[in-house]
């Protein structure tokens, strides 16, 4: 087994704490990313496993090896930098064939060698360009092919399609994968996209002030947020307080104020021991609310919420509505599909109902500092809602 | 229309001044190049074209000594300044050395002292510390005011270095020396062959200084040119000048093209 154990990782910037004790195990060929906003030590988490950083405290090991002290050039690892870092006075072909020159490989091997990485990233008719000639998503391949003909343990990748736009990214993304499946070793993938961390990961650690704050793969991380900040961070989300007023056979009742001096009545299933009187944060994604004008069905399992549409984004893929809730603004999506529809779009201004299934009010353990609307975010998280400030005439 | 004219102003003015710099600049060297064939002992009319001075300059043993210490100084003192310009450099990107904003300050100075002052100071020191003026105190100075130029023109090359890149090498397997040779020294080198060619060109060009600390028996070419001036005597001096610019264009021409066999050579 070679898998990659970080041990009790700090990193101290002349008091600035980047990496805070960070403890961690990542399975052998894995794809594992590291997740979170800009300073929150996922760089410098990953300089330290490639050797550019030493640590303050703390053991990297990769199999049964401590490479804490082993200098960058004798690591078993190879790094994708965020800027490619391509040798710009070396061709392609040079480029690629640096670290087995170094290690005096015979010339007709790093000619074979070259040509069979240049294929696997698809550029082995580019190979005596030089990397100025070369467009963003080129560079990208050429140093991967760089990086992985040294058959490293492991594979680092530090935003390594932050410079690329958006089909690209797409493409490229699908590509790693793809490589990732081919060469089969360990990549660990550094990145501040939470879409990028949950469609190409095994698993993610999410970071924040240099804390792992939750790690496991996305889904679970996206459905099961263990704190606001990972509820908010990935994906977009409700985040609503409330007390406990009732607890029954797996099912419990909040009583959250409503901003307005009112308050309303949510029902939730729980994944953790519940006391009555406490207070609670339910993150409820938006997309798990439908919207009606009529009033559904009701049913025992699920919550409904009489409230007022303030603002309606159309985003191709679904419609955000921004509903009011006495003070609280609820962010919802739902999907064009005809079942949805009402027999005329929802319009502004307009009294809906809001309802969504008891499990799919997920509690969080915390207390939001700000209880006045549902879509506030926390601190660190990111506000994705902006008012739009055009109307459109009523039809 | 108004804009029309203040544009067509500009333009005149531009071109007028453009034509005004290339003349006072290039007029001259034209007249002395022809000059140096014409079959008269001064410059007072066209007498016919000749050779006779290129002649007199071959057989003129002075003139040709003058040459050698010219280009001996001024090989030496480039190789040394050179040298001495890149560990300077390198060693003022080191973030952690203390003294290098002082160190710096230090070697910027020389570019705006007047090279009087510092004839002066250096033919000062020499004879304060009882040195014989000659070819090495020559050297000395030369090297001294070459340094502040190559070190300003390798470190500016420099700071628009991609540490990046040494990180990468490092991470590919690359040590210390090896990086410096294959990665560093390459994209340094267009920095450090444009400091060599200043270098050079200072040296060779240098009267002032030369002439402070050069004392009597060692003669650069422009000692010889301005003694022989001071004598009357300017007809070899125009031929003389004429080969130094056909050699300094030979020069730049031949480094432009070795830049880029050398860079792909490493």
């Amino acid at each position: 087994m070679e898998e990659i154990r970080i041990e009790h990782l700090s990193k101290d910037f002349d008091g600035f704490v980047a990496v805070d004790d960070v403890s961690l195990t990542i399975n052998n060929g894995e794809l594992f990313s590291f997740l979170g906003p800009s300073g929150c030590g996922k760089t410098t988490l990953l300089r330290m496993i490639a050797g550019f950083e030493a640590p303050s405290k703390g053991r990297i090991v990769i199999g049964n090896i401590d490479i804490t002290d082993i200098p960058p050039y004798k690591r078993q690892v190879n790094t994708i930098f965020q800027n490619y870092s391509l040798f710009p006075h070396m061709t392609v072909f040079d480029n690629v064939a640096f670290g087995l020159r170094i290690r005096k490989t015979p010339k007709p091997e790093i000619k074979d060698r070259v040509g069979e990485m240049l294929a696997l990233v698809k550029m082995e008719d580019q190979a005596f360009r030089y990397p100025d000639q070369l467009s963003g998503g080129m560079k990208q391949r050429i140093a991967i092919a760089r990086a992985l003909i040294n058959k490293p343990k492991v594979l680092l990748l530090d935003e390594p399609l932050a410079a690329l736009d958006l089909k690209l990214r797409q493409h490229m993304l699908i590509e790693l994968m793809n490589i990732h499946d081919a060469v089969g070793i360990t990549f660990i993938y550094v990145t501040h996209d939470q879409g990028e961390a949950m469609s190409i990961s095994d698993r993610v650690a999410l970071m924040n002030h240099g804390k792992i704050v939750q790690e496991g793969p996305p889904d679970d991380i996206y459905e099961r947020p263990q704190s606001i900040f990972s509820a908010y961070f990935i994906g977009e989300t409700n985040l609503i307080t409330g007390e406990v007023i009732a607890i029954e056979d797996g099912f419990m009742q909040l009583k959250c104020p409503d901003g307005n001096g009112g308050s309303f009545e949510i029902g939730s299933t729980f994944h953790f021991a519940q006391v009555l009187g406490r207070e609670l944060t339910v993150s409820l994604r938006p997309e798990k609310i439908a919207i009606s004008r009529s009033k559904p069905r009701v049913q025992d399992d699920v919550n409904m919420l009489r409230g007022t549409i303030e603002d309606i984004l159309y985003l191709g893929t679904h419609t955000q509505y921004i509903v009011r809730v006495g003070a609280l603004r609820f962010r919802v999506f739902s999907q064009h599909k005809r079942v949805y529809f009402d027999d005329k779009a929802l319009d502004w201004e307009e009294a809906v109902w809001l309802f969504w299934h008891n499990s799919d009010s997920w509690l969080i353990d915390e207390i939001q500092d700000n209880e006045t609307s549902a879509t506030e975010p926390p601190d660190g998280g990111v506000n994705h809602y902006q008012r739009s400030t055009k109307r459109p005439t009523k039809v | 229309m108004k804009r029309i004219t203040a544009s067509r102003f500009y333009k005149g003015f531009n071109l007028t001044a453009f034509s005004l710099v290339m003349t006072f600049l290039y007029v001259p060297i034209v007249i002395l190049v022809i000059f140096s064939f014409n079959d008269a002992k001064i410059i007072t009319g066209w007498r016919g074209f000749t050779w006779k001075y290129y002649a007199q300059l071959w057989q003129n043993d002075i003139i040709k000594q003058a040459f050698r210490n010219t280009m001996l100084i001024a090989v030496l003192s480039t190789l040394v300044s050179t040298v001495f310009g890149i560990l300077t450099a390198l060693g003022l990107q080191n973030k952690k050395f203390s003294g290098r904003k002082l160190i710096s300050a230090l070697i910027y100075v020389p570019l705006v002292i007047p090279d009087i002052l510092m004839g002066v100071s250096l033919a000062l020191l020499f004879n304060f510390t009882r040195v014989n003026t000659g070819m090495f105190t020559v050297l000395i100075a030369h090297i001294t005011f070459c340094i502040s130029y190559t070190v300003i023109v390798i470190n500016s090359r420099l700071e628009g270095f991609d540490y990046s890149l040494v990180e990468a090498a490092m991470d590919l397997g690359a040590k210390p020396g090896y990086i410096f040779w294959r990665i560093k020294f390459p994209l340094m080198l267009p920095g450090i062959i444009a400091a060599a060619l200043l270098a050079f060109t200072l040296s060779i060009d240098d009267f002032i200084i030369t002439f402070f600390t050069s004392g009597r028996g060692f003669d650069t070419l422009p000692i010889y040119v301005e003694g022989t001036i001071r004598h009357g005597t300017i007809t070899t001096i125009n031929s003389l000048s004429t080969l130094m610019i056909g050699f300094t264009l030979f020069l730049v021409v031949i480094t432009k093209r070795m830049r880029k066999v050398l860079i792909s050579a490493l």
